[in-house]
């Protein structure tokens, strides 16, 4: 077994008449936490649902554990172990913050220790657990997002933008809880805008441009060197 | 008790609550409290729309799932009862027969449709279920050496459910078959609507649920969203057709106007709205309401008519014809003040 968790091979994906993923190559390491960044638009949210399945690639090979999941469809991905939080949050908004834990528990029932776990790091999900997920708040919404991902143990986590339009102090409760996750032993891949929280979390980073992987390589040292970050994204990382 | 009954699907509204138990009450004392064949007729009527309604309810209120068939199925429930009984001859193994037969059939073709439509846009689905609806109401009307057609069929149900059929008198109301009919489909009808209780809240109805709220993320947690969509029309369907076969036993006649009309469906949909779609509560109360304003607004307005004779315009607004105009007024004015329905917006004033 290969120590990667999560391979793409030469991955090409098209919406509509646009080519957003073009070649490409990106392999996420067993344990740990991968960054994956670059400017807007190159295409970090594509990656991770044509990994889900929800765009369907043109070309190309995905492997999670040595399993190829390029024919399958999005629910048997997403039953082999994968637990996916979108940009959007995608919680269901008319049901209570209990019935969606519950829906990410392929048996249908919530282990209570991990349970614990989960109420130790987002306690206000604890408070509103028989409320209707959408009256919380924005930042409760994530951490439902975040939490429901992590009602069972996965393979790997595909995480999109976590701490996107959050205050600092939801910021700082979400990145502990990715920094608890990560103690864990999971495997993640984490699309972060946020550059304090990738430098924090992140063990080893892909940057993409224009499609593709151009650059990978340890996180420390890429956040350690300003003349890369510009080289590779235009900007340096400090100002994001 | 009450909790396990309903499922913990609570009213969640003291006035809803009470609203229930009126119409509960009402229902189950019917005979008694309203003697008469009209208000007989308009209480099985009555039962039986509350569970058409809510098994569509769990297509379209529940899994989003817009259909037109939902009449189709009614009708092949009662084509079901009704040729049992012409063939197997009156008893009560040709009801038990046709009405499992009739479920069948419908649930197989709603698993036909289902595979075959549910993957493609709501819009098409819809388009595709009123295309299917409408080519079998002609296949019904046309087939009439086995359906009769037009015409329809009339057969016998078992003696014990016919008015021939007496054994005494309670509370100044004669006991016969007509009056254990009646139960029978009280009966038939509250067992059905507590299973479809059940059914919406069980994971398999969260999970519905979910689907209706988005399903790419529903598909994205590890669920088989066309799996789930066929599954829940196919119950619907079979719930549709048991309504149907019950409605048949209570009329002792099946036609295509009576099971298959597209104006049924409009009803049902109508029903639906006025009660809250995604509620269950809600086919209660709009079926309760409909079939009400359908069986009494003309007397009522009749009597107001006759009331305000002596006023100018007023009785020719009230005029009994005109009962259509203002059945429609109630709606549009119904989905005014309810746009959740008003099992909705009681939910939501509590």
């Amino acid at each position: 077994m290969s120590d990667d968790i999560l391979t793409l091979k030469g991955v090409y994906t098209d919406i509509a008449q646009y080519h957003i993923l073009a070649d490409l190559d990106l392999n996420v390491p067993r344990g740990g936490v991968t960054m994956l960044l670059g400017r807007n638009g190159v295409g970090k949210t594509t990656t991770l649902r044509t990994i889900m399945g929800l765009w369907a690639a043109k070309k190309g090979q995905i492997t999670l554990d040595g399993t190829d999941l390029t024919a399958l469809p999005t629910s048997d991905r997403a039953r082999l172990g994968i637990g996916y939080v979108p940009e959007d949050m995608g919680i269901f908004t008319d049901l209570t913050v209990a019935e969606n834990m519950i829906l990410a528990a392929a048996g249908g029932g919530l282990d209570a220790k991990r349970m614990e776990w989960i109420f130790g790091a987002f306690p206000a999900l604890r408070t509103f657990w028989t409320s209707e997920a959408g009256n919380l708040s924005g930042g409760q919404k994530q951490m439902l997002a975040i939490a429901r991902a992590m009602a069972e143990e996965r393979q790997l986590y595909l995480i999109d933008e976590p701490t996107k339009g959050l205050a600092p102090a939801i910021v700082s409760t979400m990145a502990g809880a990715l920094r608890d996750l990560k103690k864990q032993g999971a495997s993640i891949l984490l699309v972060e805008q946020n550059f304090a929280v990738a430098k924090a979390l992140g063990d080893t980073a892909a940057v993409m441009d224009d499609g593709r992987v151009i650059w990978t390589g340890e996180m420390a040292e890429l956040a350690n060197d300003a003349d890369l970050q510009e080289r590779l994204m235009g900007l340096s990382m400090e100002t994001l | 008790m009450i909790n396990i009954l309903l499922s913990g699907d609570r009213p969640r509204s003291m006035l809803l609550s009470a609203l229930l138990l009126v119409i509960l009450i009402a229902l189950a004392l019917a005979p008694f409290l309203f003697p008469g064949v009209r208000s007989l007729e308009t209480a099985a009527r009555i039962c039986i729309f509350i569970v058409l309604v809510a098994s569509y309810d769990l297509m379209l209120g529940y899994t989003g799932i817009v259909s037109f068939a939902h009449t189709m199925f009614f009708g092949l429930g009662a084509y079901g009862v009704a040729l049992a009984s012409t063939h197997m001859g009156r008893g009560f193994d040709a009801l038990l027969v046709g009405s499992v037969l009739g479920a069948l059939a419908a649930a197989v073709l709603a698993f036909a449709i289902g595979l075959f439509s549910l993957r493609v846009r709501a819009i098409f689905f819809a388009m595709i279920t009123l295309a299917v609806a409408s080519a079998v109401a002609v296949l019904v009307s046309q087939m009439s050496q086995i359906t009769g057609g037009e015409d329809g069929l009339n057969y016998l149900t078992p003696r014990e459910l016919t008015p021939a059929f007496r054994f005494g008198e309670a509370f100044g109301v004669k006991l016969n078959g007509r009056l254990l009919a009646y139960y029978l489909v009280f009966t038939a009808c509250l067992a059905l609507f507590l299973m479809l209780l059940r059914v919406v809240n069980s994971p398999f109805g969260r999970v519905l649920k979910a689907i209706r709220e988005n399903d790419f993320r529903a598909e994205a947690i590890g669920y088989r969203v066309v799996a789930y969509r066929t599954m829940a029309t196919c119950l619907s369907a079979a719930v549709a057709a048991l309504a149907g076969s019950i409605f048949a036993i209570w009329l002792r006649y099946v036609g295509p106007d009576t099971t298959l009309s597209f104006s049924i469906m409009l009803d049902i949909l109508l029903m639906v709205v006025i009660g809250g779609m995604g509620t269950m509560y809600g086919a209660v109360i709009g079926a309760t309401i409909f079939v009400l304003a359908q069986n009494y607004l003309q007397t009522l307005m009749g009597t107001a008519s006759e009331a305000t004779s002596a006023l100018p315009l007023i009785p020719e607004l009230l005029s009994p014809d005109r009962w259509l105009l203002w059945l429609g007024v109630l709606f549009v004015l119904s989905v005014y003040f309810f746009p959740t329905g008003i099992v909705g917006r009681l939910r939501g004033v509590r």
